[in-house]
């Protein structure tokens, strides 16, 4: 591409050197115009990546003091010992048995849900889409910490319309109780990201080029064949990212569970990995500091990471077959 | 064809598939036509799950004029009062959220337009300059600085706050502005958006004949492909606006002074009181404080589509 440009300068020189000189100032350029988000990005990612690995290997111990205290906190290296005590910790695979059911359950019902819809919304069946589509995609401009509080106050018995009209029905729902606490939860996800996972799809379904169609119909196919065998297989590649930004985004959960803590006591510091990690790294868990927050953080990323790359995989293998 | 021309004729193709929909529907071959039945119990599904999606909001917008005891007692799907009367239940709660918030929540919202719209503004940048740098120059390095960026795409990012905290906090940065800015200025996604945009919209043609007009690199780049790249930089803008609104453990972890906390920090401070007894009050915050983002979409909502269009097709 600078070739041209660079024969302007460089004359009279070997063509070799013409081309090493395009290169170096291609190498110049890019690096130029890459340094902003380069350090930015290190500062954000990269460093903090290496101090978790780094920290992880340490933990805050007292030096010195008697038997009341005193004496100063220093870091000491602990080899692999914050490691183990993630691993061996109940509360840790009790938080992320929590996480991976939920994941196994929401993320589905959502991608499923929204899928159905884009393609409803696609149809010829439905008439007026715009209204359906800005209401259904309207929960994402809601952040998830202000909808959780919005729900939970719809979950609370004393106030919620559909408690009391549910009661009025006959049907006595505690949408706090044990086994129900995390449907719950996922029903606020589900409620934040459906519509924004079905714009994903309307966008991909509306790529499609429209002599597909045409064809399709002209061989004499249904509606519902059309969707299956043209719509479906042409919004694969969106339907796997969106399932691997979800399957990843739900590992993480935290805004939910925290909100909900407020107003029911058997959400513990550690429901989920994030809220573990979180609270020891701020010490109201123990053993608590940066050290066994940033091993507990590092064991979650390889989970994700780990069951990321089974989804990918599995996918893969059963659309090749 | 260039990318911006391509969304804009996406969007024109989908306006015409709308208006084909709308006013054509009829028109099609009477076998392909849906039957009255069918149409019936799709628009009726359909309406459903938009209740599910606006009734949370319906009620809160009913509670935000309550008081604890009317919220409690009485009709939980209509206003408690009058509709003559209802200015005034809305200013009676409304002057309860500004003591709740300690008279600092329009501070809070103000904060939260600062750190979504800086972080914003300056993440768009430097993800379309990055994006424009590995898809244009033949850097030493760039394969292995995409393979990082991509690979980053797919880190749960909120378990990167804890070390960020501790960096910053080592930098004496913690409980200030940029403590929320600089983290939420970078974006893996925005990058990846930036670098589509660019190989597919800017012609290698068009630099070429700026270089043999004379223009020098940082000319070229700001007069002429920020201008190609403007729409895909408004989708790109939008994201971080939004990522950065929403974001709610970033705050919870850097921000401790009252005066610098983010809106949905502060509704969450105000929920977890223990005093804290008055939820119309708050319902009138949460909706106040939602009020520039529902403005943002519903205003930009193109973009939107157009981005997402990208990111799907290419990812």
């Amino acid at each position: 591409m600078s070739a041209m440009h660079t024969a302007n300068r460089g004359t009279g020189r070997g063509a070799g050197s013409r081309r090493s000189q395009a290169a170096k100032r291609a190498n110049r350029t890019g690096w130029a115009f890459m340094a902003p988000f380069g350090l930015l990005f290190a500062l954000v990612f990269i460093l903090p990546i290496l101090w978790a690995v780094y920290s992880s290997f340490f933990r805050q111990v007292t030096v010195g003091g008697g038997a009341y205290g005193g004496g100063e906190l220093v870091d000491k290296f602990v080899g692999l010992q914050n490691f183990r005590y993630v691993v061996t910790s109940q509360a840790f695979w009790a938080g992320t048995g929590r996480v991976l059911l939920y994941t196994l359950i929401q993320v589905p019902v959502m991608i499923v849900a929204a899928l159905v819809l884009a393609m409803l919304l696609d149809s010829f069946i439905v008439k007026r889409v715009t209204g359906f589509r800005l209401g259904y995609f309207l929960p994402y401009a809601i952040p998830g910490v202000v909808a959780s509080i919005i729900w939970v106050f719809l979950y609370n018995g004393q106030i919620s319309p559909i408690v009391k009209g549910l009661s009025a029905l006959g049907v006595n729902v505690d949408f706090f109780a044990d086994n129900i606490v995390i449907a719950s939860m996922a029903n606020i996800t589900t409620w934040t990201f459906t519509g924004y996972n079905m714009l994903i799809f309307l966008a991909a379904l509306q790529a499609i080029p429209h002599d597909l169609y045409e064809a399709a119909r002209i061989d004499g196919a249904s509606g519902l064949q059309i969707a299956w065998h043209i719509k479906l297989p042409n919004v694969r590649a969106a339907a796997l990212l969106a399932m691997l930004l979800s399957i990843v985004g739900t590992i993480q959960l935290f805004n939910e569970p925290q909100v909900m803590a407020i107003s029911d006591p058997s959400i513990s510091k550690s429901y989920t990995p994030m809220m573990m990690a979180l609270n020891t790294s701020q010490g109201t868990l123990t053993p608590g500091g940066d050290g066994p927050a940033s091993a507990i953080a590092i064991v979650m990323a390889l989970i994700a990471g780990v069951l990321a790359a089974v989804y990918a995989l599995v996918e893969r293998k059963v659309n090749d077959r | 064809m260039s990318r911006t021309d391509e969304s804009r004729a996406a969007a024109r193709a989908r306006r015409k598939a709308d208006r084909i929909r709308e006013s054509h529907a009829d028109d099609l071959p009477r076998s392909l036509q849906p039957s009255m039945a069918v149409r019936v119990v799709t628009v009726a599904a359909l309406t459903i799950v938009l209740i599910y999606f606006l009734f949370p909001i319906y009620w809160a917008i009913i509670a935000s004029t309550k008081t604890p005891s009317q919220m409690t007692s009485g009709n939980g799907m209509w206003f408690s009062v009058g509709l003559a009367d209802l200015p005034g239940a809305v200013a009676a709660n409304y002057a309860k959220l500004l003591g709740w918030t300690r008279g600092q929540f329009w501070r809070w919202v103000l904060n939260s337009l600062l750190y979504s719209g800086i972080s914003a503004l300056i993440g768009t940048l430097v993800a379309v300059m990055a994006g424009y740098a590995t898809a244009k120059f033949d850097f030493r390095g760039r394969n292995a600085a995409i393979a990082v960026i991509m690979g980053c795409m797919l880190m749960p990012a909120a378990l990167l706050t804890i070390p960020q905290y501790s960096i910053f906090h080592a930098m004496h940065l913690t409980n200030t502005m940029l403590s929320i800015i600089i983290p939420c200025c970078v974006s893996p996604f925005g990058f990846f958006l930036g670098r589509v945009y660019a190989q597919t919209s800017v012609p290698d043609e068009l630099i070429e004949a700026a270089h043999i007009d004379g223009a020098g690199e940082a000319r070229i780049f700001f007069t002429i492909v920020l201008r190609i790249l403007a729409p895909a930089m408004v989708t790109i803008f939008l994201f971080l606006f939004v990522a950065t609104w929403n974001n709610f453990l970033l705050p919870l972890m850097m921000i401790s002074s009252d005066s610098l906390k983010p809106v949905t920090l502060g509704l969450y401070g105000m929920v977890s009181l223990a005093t804290f007894t008055d939820r119309g009050a708050l319902m009138m915050g949460a909706l106040l404080g939602v009020l520039p983002v529902i403005i943002l979409f519903l205003g930009l909502q193109r973009y939107w589509q157009a981005g997402l269009a990208a990111g799907a097709v290419k990812g």
